[in-house]
């Protein structure tokens, strides 16, 4: 559905994109995660026709953003980083705006403002300007804006940022229900939302590709085992910490006692092997006084600053 | 050119116009300041039924008026990133700047017909010379639509709409002046100085006298400044 091929993006002599290159495929919601600077914005502005790229090129359904700029803007809704809203519009006539300069037939435009009006929530506050709009019904707005001409793509930037914790989860939900139709696009710099709502990840930093696939794509490339984190009510001797080394699947253990006379076992982990259960055991069995007993996989958040803060380090 | 899109982007323009106090204030300070003119010159003329003493202020007045208009055309919609969800969507940057000319034309042209009361007044105390009237009302038309074409290109160049209005009225205060201070110069020069001057082709036109030269010089100035709008808009897709 969309190609991004060999994309390159100067401004002046800073090379914001560099020869990036992705597939969306139809019906997908892609996440595009990388730190701020990284060059989603300016690949989304490249796509939606902002501006053209310096080299490279961009496809979507075979029409390439250089030649038909203007035919690939028809199928593209787009909600850009900052939300471009009037504030002294009501919602309908904002709409009914958009509907216009995307020139939507009459006879569709009331069928198709019920349909952005009634996707995105917003008939309880119809009445209001766009001004008066709390942050997360603003970004609603811009959603719907998006979708009002119904088009096969939607590119997202950042469609969340700015909202408090209900906010988010309400426009994630929302971008799921929209995905289930459309293709979408969506770029963020916080990691749970891609792996709550995105199919697909690419991850982008400097300018270049750093990893794409889906989140469990990325979680067994990536190199890093699990870990199992223990806390007990008393300081622990090496002979405990010996014992359990013996355990299968065990490949390396740490520990500290804090100042509560707590101690804190860090247990490593070989790479698909669960071994919470005989830990328990052996914890029962030698009457260890247990406060907690934790697994932390690999997350997408480790996988992220392996690649975004390794590489800057290096730099 | 597609002139679906140039409407949707007029009626709204004009619409924000409306929004804010900006139409009000425009027509309202136009009217009165016009009416003072109209009454001030209207006993010392010598009972002439003429509104040129009128008109001749009035590119004096422009100078300041359509760059308030025009400040915000562009520079507010960079401002608030509304100028990238224009630009995304399937409408060419010229359609943008023309619907936005077209609106702000016609808010000033709404200013401009508003003075027609003063033309009436007129008319019932003396014979009104028709062509005077016509070829006035079309100089200011054309005059406007040259200073607001300058004013969109300056706000073209900003995102701060004070900056923008200050740049339009540096850009319609070297037309205005231009012919004012030929007396320091070589008569060759103060020639070409007068003829590029804006209200020297005025001054013509407000007697009725409408010349091609004079309608060619304001619509010259007209595309030369939507075209630069234009130019620093597409610019934007330029490395």
């Amino acid at each position: 559905m969309i190609v991004i091929d060999n994309l390159v993006k100067y401004y002046g002599s800073f090379l914001a994109v560099d020869q990036i290159s992705f597939e969306v495929r139809k019906g997908e919601i892609l996440g595009f995660l990388g730190p701020n600077g990284a060059g989603k914005t300016t690949t989304m502005k490249i796509i939606t026709g902002y501006m053209p790229p310096s080299a490279g090129n961009v496809y979507v359904d075979g029409m390439s953003v250089t030649e038909h700029s203007l035919d690939i803007r028809k199928k593209i809704g787009y909600l850009p980083e900052h939300n471009a809203l009037y504030p002294d519009m009501g919602i309908m006539e904002y709409l009914q705006f958009i509907m216009d300069a995307r020139e939507i037939p009459k006879d569709k435009q009331s069928k198709q403002m019920q349909y952005a009006i009634e996707v995105c929530g917003l008939t309880d506050v119809l009445s209001k300007n766009i001004g008066e709009l709390s942050k997360g019904y603003k970004q609603r707005v811009g959603l719907a804006q998006a979708l009002i001409h119904n088009p096969d793509i939607l590119i997202l930037d950042e469609p969340t940022v700015g909202l408090d914790p209900n906010q988010i989860i309400e426009i994630r939900n929302l971008i799921k229900k929209i995905g289930e139709e459309k293709t979408v696009i969506l770029s963020t710099h916080i990691l749970p939302e891609v792996e709550v709502t995105c199919d697909r990840v690419v991850i982008i930093n400097k300018g270049k590709i750093a990893a794409i696939g889906t989140t469990d794509d990325l979680q067994k490339t990536f190199k890093g085992n699990d870990k199992i984190e223990i806390i007990l009510k008393d300081k622990i001797d090496e002979s405990i910490k010996e014992k359990i080394q013996k355990i299968d699947g065990i490949l390396n253990i740490t520990s500290h006692n804090t100042e509560e006379d707590q101690s804190i076992i860090k247990i490593e982990v070989e790479k698909g092997k669960d071994p919470r259960y005989d830990i328990f055991q052996f914890i029962v069995q030698e009457k260890l006084p247990l406060l907690e007993l934790k697994r932390e996989q690999i997350s997408l958040e480790d996988i992220f600053r392996e690649l975004t803060v390794q590489e800057n380090l290096n730099n | 050119m597609n002139f679906k899109t140039i409407i949707a982007i007029y009626k709204k323009e004009l619409k924000s116009y409306f929004y804010s106090a900006t139409a009000y204030v425009v027509n309202v300070l136009f009217l009165l300041i016009i009416g003072w003119f109209f009454t001030a010159t209207l006993f010392i003329n010598g009972g002439e039924a003429t509104m040129r003493p009128v008109y001749s202020y009035v590119p004096l007045l422009f100078l300041f008026f359509i760059p308030a208009i025009t400040m915000k055309t562009i520079a507010e919609e960079k401002k608030s990133n509304t100028f990238e969800l224009l630009v995304t969507m399937p409408i060419n940057d010229i359609e943008i700047i023309l619907g936005k000319f077209f609106a702000a034309l016609t808010l000033v042209l709404i200013s401009v017909l508003l003075t027609f009361i003063y033309v009436i007044t007129l008319s019932m105390f003396g014979d009104v010379d028709t062509g005077e009237i016509i070829g006035g009302y079309l100089g200011l038309i054309f005059m406007a639509s040259a200073y607001i074409s300058l004013g969109i290109f300056a706000s073209s160049l900003t995102d701060n709409q004070i900056v923008a209005f200050i740049i339009a009225f540096i850009f319609a205060f070297f037309f205005f002046i231009i012919n004012k201070i030929t007396l320091f110069l070589p008569v060759g020069l103060s020639r070409f100085f007068e003829y590029i001057s804006i209200d020297y082709h005025f001054s013509n036109i407000s007697k009725g006298i409408i010349d091609s030269r004079d309608i060619i010089y304001y619509l010259s100035i007209t595309v030369l400044g939507l075209y630069f709008a234009n130019f620093v808009l597409e610019s934007r897709k330029n490395d």
